[in-house]
């Protein structure tokens, strides 16, 4: 009975190897999220990419929803489908709950372009509008070897067919993280310093009454730790809510279902 | 000195107590049912997904016989594939029965065959191609698609978390004592080339 057991063991352990050799055979790599316009393919001018990244930040600010322009050196033998859901992931594109993440994707060497959607901008980035906005702004220009023009026409698009209307805007902007302090965050600082002075007043006051009587030695490391809290709530203030100013960008924890719509020419 | 101190029984089992809880929880006890619900989850998103695709199949189906009256013979495969794909009960015991799943997997397979005959025939009608409104539906088709393969695929890889779980150790301890009633799920087994429809270029 122990050999049964362990040949099915074995037989467990070697079908774990060998998936995890075939997954890692076909694992595929994703070049680094440098901004939110990364260029691995080299098809976009300086002007072009400043220009996209302005209005993709501005998107953001407004909407919380995160937009990225990636264009590709190869696809690496997959599809564009296979490939842009798993980008998307592994960014990490959208916020974390919302999944409000739209790539546009773009791989000239195979010449796919491809807009994937997360979840939550689906119900208005369909995978119709999808489908138009590269049949009738993108491909017509990637044609004519425009891809300048094609991207920031199809960004324009997009950022159109995913802005929902001004009230919704500053119902979100309400509960959007914020990278500067806001009431919020002042108030917290405050409370936890409150505490704080709290603490240190009432160990003191015990410490002066505890001196007649003679040292307690268990009273003395309780001081110590302050010094430390006070460093890491100081540091969470300052870095806010995980966007940090001064140009750092990050995806937002968002997911892909496979939404969206692709195109070639 | 005749009396020792004896520790109270309590006081004895106790740190026995919390240090085989500790290694427990260590050891993965929890690992089958959470595995188990996030296998059930994805599965969810993939019926979720399949159930899109037969809703977009009647408003498809009505589109292609405004322009194609003649294609009767898909069209009706097309409308029998889905309707028995709506017959299909799907319960708690669908993922664990082989039978089941098979019959699932199967309903499925025939609609997207049915379908992608259906596209192939819609080739010959460059009225109907170039109808917007079909035009809209071929996307929302494509994207369902789309769609149905992540989910497959997310579905695929929680199963195989999941049953590879119930077979190693310490996952079989677990599985032979306390999670007797776990059983393993089935996963998709008909290759996913042979599951997307022909897609047609325009």
């Amino acid at each position: 009975m122990l050999s049964r057991f362990r040949a099915r063991w074995g037989r467990a352990v070697l079908g774990l190897l060998l998936s995890l050799v075939a997954w890692a055979a076909h694992a595929l790599t994703f070049p680094e999220l440098t901004g939110r316009v990364v260029d691995d393919a080299g098809i976009l001018d300086p002007a072009t990419k400043a220009a996209l990244e302005r209005k993709l930040a501005e998107f953001e600010t407004k909407t919380t929803g995160q937009l990225v322009v990636v264009t590709l050196k190869s696809l690496q033998g997959t599809s564009i489908e296979d490939y842009g859901y798993q980008l998307g992931r592994h960014w990490g594109i959208g916020q974390k709950e919302k999944n409000t993440g739209a790539l546009l994707i773009v791989a000239p060497n195979e010449r796919k372009v491809r807009i994937e959607v997360g979840y939550g901008f689906e119900g208005t980035l369909t995978d119709a509008v999808s489908r138009l906005i590269i049949e009738n702004s993108i491909l017509p220009r990637f044609r004519a070897n425009d891809f300048a023009g094609g991207i920031s026409r199809g960004v324009d698009d997009i950022i159109q067919a995913v802005s929902v209307d001004p009230e919704e805007w500053k119902a979100r902007a309400r509960q959007r993280p914020d990278d500067q302090p806001d009431l919020a965050d002042v108030l917290t600082f405050l409370f936890l310093m409150v505490i704080i002075f709290i603490i240190v007043g009432s160990i003191a006051r015990q410490q002066a009454q505890a001196d007649p009587r003679g040292r307690r030695g268990t009273r003395g490391p309780i001081i110590l730790p302050l010094p430390g809290s006070w460093g890491r709530s100081g540091s969470g203030w300052g870095s806010g809510g995980g966007f940090s100013g001064g140009g750092g960008f990050s995806g937002g924890g968002g997911s892909f279902g496979g939404g969206g719509a692709s195109g070639s020419w | 000195m005749s009396h020792a101190f004896r520790i109270p029984r309590l006081a004895r089992v106790l740190p026995f107590t919390v240090l085989a809880a500790l290694l427990l929880s260590g050891c993965g006890i929890n690992n089958i049912p959470t595995y188990d619900e996030t296998a059930k989850a994805k599965w969810s998103d993939v019926q979720n997904q399949y159930q899109r695709r037969a809703d977009l199949i009647p408003n498809l189906v009505e589109t292609v016989k405004g322009y194609a009256t003649q294609e009767r013979e898909v069209l009706t495969q097309v409308t029998e594939a889905r309707a028995k794909v709506s017959q299909i009960k799907v319960d708690a015991s669908t993922i664990t029965d082989p039978a089941k799943f098979k019959q699932y997997q199967d309903a499925q397979n025939a609609l997207t065959g049915a379908l992608g005959r259906l596209l192939v025939t819609v080739e010959r009608y460059p009225d109907l191609k170039s109808n917007q409104n079909f035009l809209a539906l071929q996307s929302q088709l494509e994207g369902t698609e789309n769609r149905i393969a992540v989910a497959r695929r997310d579905y695929i890889e929680g199963v195989r978390v999941y049953n590879t779980e119930l077979k190693t150790f310490p996952g079989q301890l677990w599985a032979s004592t306390i999670y007797r009633s776990y059983k393993p799920m089935e996963t998709f087994t008909v290759a996913e080339d042979l599951q997307k429809p022909p897609t047609v270029k325009f």
